[in-house]
């Protein structure tokens, strides 16, 4: 279904590339596949609107800095967040768009969705080949009278570099030691086992081809292929099912600064029904806006999808920020200004 | 070609010619630069690596991102055995199909059997690999490979091929998948040489008695073999750089592995994963070097089937 939006919103940005050469000037924006399908639809609802297009390139979150660091488009997009030093090195501001939840993945027949339970270490030592049997003891005891077969477990991750490895792997990171010293985090690893998918379509593809495979896709991906996600136990000690409702628990109970950014990597957050794999997907611009007018539609964009897009984000397994962040974005965003000084927004 | 000297046009002709010439030189040159462009900014992009890890690269098996460790050996044994799979199943059976469709094949089959395989070189790769993925992966991991592996797995030496995990996907369906893709070319051109064998000689060796089998190795294939390890060469080099195939059915992950049912990973193939999301100068340099590698090794294999018909023909004529 994402391919489908995909090639719509090329049409709809290629069309629009044409048609609107004589009024303002579009936005052009690069960076993060994982909100593409998203930022996709807000810019054909934005352009019915106004009139200005939104011109995305998905060219993965390391594109993304590359771009904005180097002035040619009016924003990035990064999975990734960058750190405080990262952005006052480059004189960027960073402000979080929309949130997404990443979840397990498992082909085991008789395996139904939501019915395995898992922790955050179990998770660590199968991707890490330690486990590789369904019916290991670790697993057999956090599951009670779920019958599991006695095959291989096939690890499947991803081949192509990702903000949503980035996302998984730093959860990894956070709960298992063993993990953070051997493999570490990043958007691409030395996977110590599997196979690699390319996209997360890759990695559903895998998952339901293989029997007795484990991947890790985002949320929407698992629910549109009817793919049987797991439960998992979260920082305080409950087991949770991935849904909306999970990712916003997860979410609250963060404390967004714009001092740092927003820096915020969203997983193994504490409170009893956060899930423990969520992220957000962040922009990125230039604090010394070059030009400025573009600047000024570009965060007229984000403003106008803040207070409308919400409804479109659902719609696509998306998780829209809460209106207590989305209130002091806003408020960052008066620290763009233009050569004189002059914020460009008001 | 014979302008009488009454013509009109001639003189127009005439001074158009040098011009002609200058431009079609420089058409032919343009190429050489575009060569030369191409290797330059390759080995450029490629310094940074070529500096850090040097000679290290080539042994090392590691790809680590994260820790900044790179090394291609994973990649090249990776494109090297798919590409020699595809060899062993593609050669023969282009070898038979062209064989076939000269010397076997009724005449009114002869046509619409060369059309489908001239269709079948117009396929864009990436049907291929879902074809891969989606309908021959499944069916092999399900019927075929668990066989393979309680059969031929525990024989000495050879068992060593045959382990791995019954996924469907590795080392093996990606060169099978590979041998499939070349045989629409390698084919299509043994037929082409095949069909320009003058008539006459053939006639003469079946007039002697020789089987067809003796008229093709001994009179067809030492007439064509240019154009037949040209043919081959042409597969070869679409096997070697096969992107979207290879990356769906490889598995693509970093080991070292004999079994010909692990996954593992090839050049063109890592480069298409991993180049939108490389950060930093040295992963995203380690990738230019891997293209540098493929560029190698492209240039090797087409510099040894050179050598190769050098020596036929320095021997050609001789008693064999």
């Amino acid at each position: 279904m994402k391919s489908t939006l995909r090639f719509a919103a090329v049409l709809t940005l290629s069309g629009s590339l044409f048609s609107s050469v004589a009024c303002a000037a579009d936005i052009t924006g690069a960076g993060a596949t994982f909100p593409y399908p998203l930022y996709a639809k807000w810019a054909e609802a934005y352009k019915t609107k106004t009139n200005i297009g939104m011109n995305y390139q998905s060219i993965g979150s390391g594109g993304g800095i590359k771009q904005i660091t180097s002035k040619t488009v009016d924003f990035g997009a990064s999975d990734k967040p960058l750190t405080r030093e990262e952005l006052n090195k480059e004189g960027l501001v960073q402000f979080p768009a929309v949130m997404g939840g990443v979840v397990p993945v498992v082909n085991v027949p008789g395996i139904t969705a939501g019915q395995l339970k898992l922790t955050g270490t179990l998770l660590a030592d199968i991707y890490l080949g330690k486990v590789s049997k369904w019916n290991d003891p670790a697993i057999t005891a956090l599951n009670p009278g779920v019958n599991l077969p006695d095959s291989a477990i096939t690890v499947v991750r991803r081949s192509d570099g990702s903000g949503t490895t980035f996302i998984f792997t730093n959860y990894l990171s956070r709960v298992s030691e063993e993990w953070k010293t051997k493999v570490g985090e990043n958007s691409a690893v030395n996977w110590p086992a599997g196979v690699g998918g390319k996209g997360n379509e890759g990695v559903a593809n895998y998952v339901t081809r293989i029997k007795g495979a484990i991947g890790y896709v985002e949320y929407a991906y698992a629910k549109q292929n009817k793919i049987a996600h797991t439960a998992l136990k979260n920082a305080a000690g409950s087991f949770v099912q991935p849904s909306d409702d999970s990712f916003k628990a997860a979410a609250a109970n963060a404390n967004w600064k714009a001092a740092d950014g927003f820096y915020q990597i969203l997983t193994n957050q504490a409170g009893k029904d956060s899930w423990p794999i969520t992220g957000a997907t962040f922009i990125l611009m230039h604090k010394k806006a070059d030009k400025p007018e573009q600047s000024t539609e570009t965060l007229k964009f984000f403003d106008w999808a803040y207070s409308n897009g919400d409804k479109m984000a659902d719609g696509m397994d998306y998780v829209p920020m809460p209106d207590s962040v989305k209130k002091v974005v806003r408020e960052s965003w008066k620290q763009i200004a233009d050569g004189s000084g002059k914020a460009v927004w008001k | 070609m014979n302008p009488s000297p009454s013509s009109p046009i001639q003189p127009t002709r005439t001074n158009l010619d040098p011009a002609f010439r200058l431009v079609t030189r420089g058409f032919a040159f343009l190429v050489l630069a575009l060569l030369v462009a191409i290797l330059g900014s390759l080995v450029d992009g490629a310094m940074p690596a070529i500096k850090h890890f040097g000679f290290s690269f080539l042994t090392s098996a590691d790809w680590d991102p994260v820790a900044q460790k790179f090394g291609a050996l994973v990649p090249i044994f990776g494109t090297l055995v798919t590409a020699s799979i595809a060899l062993a199943i593609g050669v023969p059976v282009s070898f038979g199909i062209a064989m076939f469709l000269t010397e076997l094949c009724p005449a009114w089959l002869r046509r619409p059997l060369g059309v489908a395989i001239e269709l079948l070189a117009g396929i864009p790769s990436i049907i291929y690999g879902m074809w891969g993925l989606f309908v021959f992966a499944p069916l092999f991991s399900e019927y075929v490979q668990p066989w393979v592996m309680d059969n031929l797995g525990g024989l000495p030496l050879v068992g060593l091929l045959f382990q791995g995990l019954p996924m469907g996907i590795g080392v093996f369906t990606a060169g099978l998948i590979l041998g499939v893709m070349i045989i629409p070319f390698i084919a299509s051109v043994m037929r082409d040489v095949f069909e320009v064998v003058p008539p006459m000689l053939k006639e003469s060796a079946y007039g002697l008695g020789a089987t067809t089998w003796e008229v093709m190795r001994n009179v067809v294939l030492p007439y064509t073999k240019t154009g037949v390890v040209g043919g081959i060469m042409l597969g070869l080099g679409r096997a070697l750089g096969e992107t979207m195939a290879v990356t769906f059915v490889i598995g693509n992950a970093y080991q070292l592995s004999p079994g010909l049912f692990n996954p593992s990973n090839s050049i063109a193939s890592s480069l298409a994963n991993e180049f939108a999301e490389a950060e930093g100068e040295l992963y995203l340099s380690s990738l230019i070097e891997l293209g540098l590698i493929l560029f190698f090794i492209t240039f090797v294999v087409l510099a040894c089937s050179k050598l190769l018909l050098l020596r036929l023909k320095a021997n050609e004529g001789k008693e064999s």
